[in-house]
């Protein structure tokens, strides 16, 4: 089939360790790259195969974890060869799912809204990011909540959103010095990503607010608000408003 | 049927072998930092491989057994009596009710791991029951061990009878050669090539396998940090975040490299210069801080060699542990 073998998708394809492949589509946080990994995410996760543990997708690439036992397992029912590389086993697999990619396919986003109260103890480094950008802290939240984010990937902590698409204009780097504590919901800039901090943790982004929404949820399946894919929006609410809402999460 | 924790020790938690499947959520693995000496110790109890067991660090917790069981201790030896005589380890043993069960000290190793026949009876969460101790979940509530827990069992799938007891407890001839299992002297582990080995500077890969690195009182479950030789990139550049794993060995800035273990975070920003073989993270895990490691760099068909020569060894293993506890137990 010529035509699949033209169609096929640049990548490269690397170990990490002995039980995980790194399939890698680009090298910058591009819409094109995260395009590819999703649709490859989603065929892994429709048609596993046999050793097939999970993937982690990323900025620019999927890590698909497998299990070498059971393709060892699996290949030596068929031929009964004793020198099978699981990993080659692997690669194969994949790079014949990478031909079977419909890169024209449009993927589906789905929009998650998420309330945050900005400023004062809530978001102790927002004044900071506003002197940083030489703008006022009202135009910062302006900004940061007009803004449709990208969830490129979930890491660091279980159900963190490494969000992209926030605006250069309040860009901001991390702090010199992480604090050693961030409270559960607390929202933050670390260059040009924003993101959620779900459960209390030490980090270095600069925070600007805070959600009463709760991002993990470990006895949900999947455990994570936010996955990979999805649009992410910001809406700015009150004090009052926040206090509220974080009672009705308490009473549920 | 329970065992009650009179002391914790310094870090006891239940583990058994990960959360997998959630990683994409940004949920970590978990489980034994040990998976060998896990795996073993259910084997010796009649337990399927993968259930979870106590994972007992350096200092041992003391546990006053509150019905007859059976039960089994593997992995570094923190010298556990019963009622105050030397217990010995890597076997089935039967205790009888109301027996004393302490760990007196690190003798060599630095995790002990216990198992009851029938499993502790510990609600899954994501389909495991080990502690992510970090969000607080799984395990005994979410969290290591404290004095006056019960951990309540299961009852065991080999039928244990009404037997009778001589002194505390009872135990077979015969045992698994832990030599097999546990590294003595310095760890030797081996690598293969990280995700960014390239980036690295040819004296920095050098002095990776040249030199030792000693193990930072700053490590733990998530990860053991080094001091040795300083490794630097050929070039500072940015490195997106991207899926790192058990055994990922990252350089931050200050070129003091870091192994992630069992706890390892789904993701990492800092470039990886090597990558753990599966089959040597047990004997990571034995390594206390203060101890030495010294790394040795194989191809990824060997990695795979040595992994799949454990895994055949440990089927053969538990073919003959079931056999044998079969023939003791008189079933």
């Amino acid at each position: 089939m010529p035509e699949k073998l033209l169609k096929k998708t640049a990548c490269t394809l690397s170990p990490l360790g002995d039980s995980a492949i790194v399939i890698t589509f680009g090298n910058g946080m591009e819409y094109s790259v995260h395009k590819k990994i999703k649709l490859l995410k989603d065929l892994l996760e429709n048609e596993p195969f046999a050793g097939f543990i999970e993937c982690v997708p990323a900025y620019i690439n999927l890590t698909v974890f497998y299990n070498p036992l059971v393709i060892y397992k699996d290949q030596n029912k068929s031929n009964g060869s004793e020198t099978i590389s699981p990993f080659d086993v692997v690669r194969s697999i994949l790079e014949m799912k990478l031909q079977d990619l419909q890169e024209d396919k449009k993927l589906i986003h789905r929009t998650v809204t998420i309330p945050v109260c900005y400023g004062k103890e809530y978001g102790p480094d927002l004044e900071y990011v506003a002197r940083y950008n030489d703008l006022t802290t009202d135009e910062v939240i302006h900004i940061h909540s007009t803004g449709e984010y990208l969830a490129y990937m979930i890491g660091f902590a279980p159900g963190f959103p490494f969000l992209g698409g926030l605006s250069g204009n309040i860009a901001t780097p991390r702090r010199s010095s992480p604090r050693m504590t961030i409270p559960a919901g607390a929202v933050g800039i670390a260059g040009k990503q924003t993101g959620v901090y779900p459960i209390s943790t030490p980090g270095g982004w600069q925070l600007i607010g805070q959600t009463p929404t709760k991002l993990f949820l470990p006895n949900v399946n999947p455990p994570s608000l936010l996955q990979a894919g999805d649009i992410v929006k910001f809406h700015p609410i009150t004090d009052q408003e926040y206090k509220e809402m974080i009672t009705k999460e308490e009473i549920q | 049927m329970s065992l009650r924790v009179i002391k914790p020790g310094i870090l006891t938690s239940i583990q058994d072998l990960g959360r997998k499947g959630f990683q994409q959520h940004g949920v970590i693995v978990s489980g034994a930092m040990d998976a060998h000496s896990l795996r073993i110790a259910n084997m010796l109890v009649g337990n399927e491989e993968g259930e979870a067991a106590l994972e007992i660090t350096l200092m041992g917790p003391t546990i006053k057994v509150e019905k007859n069981c059976l039960i089994s201790i593997t992995g570094g030896n923190l010298s556990p009596t019963i009622d105050n005589h030397a217990v010995p380890m890597w076997r089935p043993i039967l205790v009888k009710n109301g027996s004393m069960l302490r760990f007196a000290g690190c003798k060599s190793g630095c995790r002990a791991y216990l198992t009851v026949a029938g499993g502790f009876a510990i609600p899954e969460v994501m389909a495991s029951k080990s502690t992510y101790l970090r969000a607080g979940i799984g395990g005994y509530m979410g969290r290591a061990l404290k004095a006056d827990d019960v951990l309540e069992f299961n009852e065991p799938s080999k039928n244990l009878g009404d037997r009778t007891f001589k002194g505390s407890f009872s135990f077979p001839k015969w045992f698994v050669n832990e030599k097999e299992f546990m590294p003595g002297g310095k760890a030797l582990i081996r690598f293969i090539d990280g995700s960014q080995y390239e980036y690295f500077t040819d004296y920095s890969k050098d002095s990776f396998v040249a030199g030792a690195f000693k193990v930072s009182n700053q490590s733990d479950r998530m990860g053991y940090r080094l001091s040795g030789p300083t490794l630097k990139l050929k070039d500072n550049g940015e490195l997106l975040s991207e899926a790192v794993t058990n055994g990922s060995v990252q350089v931050p800035p200050d070129g003091n490299p870091i192994i992630l273990l069992a706890d390892s975070q789904t993701t990492g920003g800092y470039p990886k210069i090597a990558q753990v073989i599966t089959a040597d993270l047990p004997s990571i895990a034995q390594v206390k801080p203060g101890e030495s490691i010294q790394f040795s760099r194989v191809n990824l068909k060997e990695a795979e060699r040595l992994f799949l020569q454990k895994e055949r060894q440990l089927k053969e293993l538990q073919v003959s542990i079931s056999l044998a506890l079969n023939k003791w137990l008189d079933i």
